[in-house]
């Protein structure tokens, strides 16, 4: 475990020590706050649910952009024989870089806090959705950076790595919004798949077992591919 | 210390290392030469345990890579080739992750710290980015970084490739210091330098050990030409010829020049015994003035080429 805590700050430094945080945090905040705030006050309510309505959209973009570099640079430059010759296995690496990406979503969250306190100023505000929106959050950041992650580490490529997450996390995100065109046998299944589906249930402040069980299922597959594929490389 | 038992290496159909078996003693610095692509990287990558053979097996002071790969991690140092480091951190920083990750607690670490910058001589950029520093300082970082649990055996692939000749020279210096000490394995295909470093040559090629022993033996021991070479006076050409040309194992002997009563001459002989007494003793019995005599060892570079040219 101390490895994984070693690789861990390691990689969550590296975020702050580029201009990848900033930039990605910055790009975050604006969209979701130009968004969230443009529709607001049309709405006339003190609530967060234009912005956990449009949060999975924006971090199918944003978290395979925090992730793509965690792998597939170590892949690009050669450092993954230096890591990986080191006392260190290939769990520890996995678990060190995932747990930094989420570290990075969570920083990412912070600032956002803005949105309900400001909200609460101009009417009642009911905190039990918002809290449960952060924890969505959270779980559905942790299964993205799971996805993202084993993306980079298929490739040497970063580009590549991010277009790929993109794709899955997109999926899985939209996955829920294509039911039309499937059959009827099916729709509980495709329904079931889709992280926005889960994502919402938890935003509005019902914790249910069920989601909290996709996330993680979501979280250990991803790690588990991004395992697979980096010992691959071995 | 280290037993290799038929190690194999397949990328896809590929051969790139073929059962191949050596043993390395303790305090042995051990030279992997080989032309490009003959396996010397993939072999140092099985031993490090970053790739897993497809059959065959290493064994480090008697514990098997396959079943005890972090305890073999924890005694071993390695740089790989060209030093893929992490180019946006500082020099200092990374010497800490790497000392931290090597389990080296608070005030060890600084002293160890200290003591690697200055025996790799990276003082003075202890606070760049790694990114920004020359070929030559990255390699010494890439040392700094192989020997920082003070690893029983250190593992050097290409050490001094692409570096200018004084920073050969000073990363051989540094090799050499430590050698005093380590088990060194060091691949390379600059001859020189494994004849100046190693106490031992292992040669691969096409994924195989062509030749395995010192550079002397490997000189003497294989099967090409050898030759002595003979300056005297007072004779000439076709006496020398009748004195000598019986000396069994002698293939035959060569003028190379006959002036002012100086001749030079060449005696060629494939015979891996050592003919020297015997030239020595019909010199003796004639009234010849010997100027020089002495016996030619094919040099390495000849030996390297006859057991490579298939490739």
């Amino acid at each position: 475990m101390r490895q994984v805590t070693h690789i861990f700050r390691k990689e969550f430094n590296a975020y702050f020590v580029s201009p990848i945080a900033y930039i990605v945090i910055s790009i975050f905040l604006l969209v979701t706050g130009w968004f969230f705030f443009a529709t607001f006050f049309l709405f006339n309510q003190a609530s967060l649910r234009t912005f956990y309505a449009l949060l999975p959209v924006v971090f199918a973009f944003v978290i395979p952009a925090i992730t793509m570099r965690l792998i597939s640079e170590e892949l690009n430059v050669g450092s993954d024989e230096i890591l990986l010759t080191m006392p260190v296995t290939a769990l520890d690496v996995i678990l060190g870089k995932f747990l930094a990406s989420l570290a990075m979503v969570v920083a990412m969250l912070i600032p956002t806090f803005a949105y309900p306190l400001t909200v609460s100023l101009m009417g009642q505000m009911d905190w039990g959705p918002v809290l449960g929106g952060y924890v969505g959050a959270i779980l559905l950041g942790a299964a993205f950076s799971a996805i993202g992650l084993f993306s980079s580490a298929l490739t040497r490529n970063q580009i590549i790595a991010f277009i790929i997450g993109l794709a899955i996390c997109f999926a899985l995100t939209l996955i829920d919004k294509l039911l039309y065109f499937l059959p009827r046998s099916l729709l509980g299944v495709f329904a079931y798949l889709g992280a926005d589906f889960h994502f919402q249930n938890i935003a509005k402040g019902i914790i249910d077992s069920r989601d909290i069980l996709y996330f993680v299922s979501v979280c250990f597959i991803g790690l588990y591919a991004a395992h697979l594929a980096l010992r691959a490389k071995q | 210390m280290i037993q290799v038992e038929n190690l194999t290496k397949y990328y896809h159909t590929l051969c790139a290392v073929d059962q191949i078996n050596f043993n390395i003693e303790k305090g042995e610095i051990l030279g992997l030469l080989g032309p490009n692509g003959a396996g010397k990287t993939t072999t140092l990558r099985m031993l490090t345990g970053y790739l897993q053979p497809s059959s065959g097996n290493i064994r480090v002071k008697g514990l098997s890579i396959d079943k005890h790969t972090l305890e073999i991690k924890k005694i071993l140092g390695y740089l790989p080739e060209s030093a893929p480091l992490y180019h946006d951190m500082l020099v200092f920083d990374y010497l800490n992750y790497v000392a931290a990750i090597r389990k080296i607690n608070g005030n060890q670490k600084m002293a160890r710290i200290r003591h690697l910058a200055d025996l790799c001589g990276i003082n003075e950029v202890m606070h760049q980015p790694i990114g920004e520093l020359s070929k030559g300082y990255k390699q010494r970082v890439g040392l700094a970084h192989a020997m920082m649990n003070d690893p029983e055996v250190l593992i050097l692939d290409e050490p001094t490739s692409g570096l200018d000749p004084n920073q050969i020279v000073e990363i051989r210096k540094i090799i050499k210091e430590i050698g005093q000490q380590k088990t060194i394995i060091l691949s390379t295909h600059i001859l020189s330098e494994a004849e100046a470093t190693c106490d031992r040559i292992v040669i691969i090629s096409q994924g195989k050990i062509v030749a395995d022993g010192s550079a002397e033996n490997l000189k003497q021991s294989t099967g090409g030409k050898n030759l002595m070479k003979l300056s005297v006076q007072n004779t000439d050409f076709k006496t020398v010829q009748e004195a000598l040309s019986d000396i069994p194992g002698l293939d035959d002997i060569t003028r190379v020049s006959e002036t002012d009563g100086l001749l030079n001459v060449n005696l060629n002989y494939s015979s891996t015994a050592d003919l020297r007494p015997e030239v020595y003793r019909r010199i003796k019995e004639t009234d010849w003035v010997l100027l020089e005599f002495h016996q030619e060892t094919q040099s390495l570079e000849n030996i390297f080429r006859e057991l490579t040219k298939e490739n």
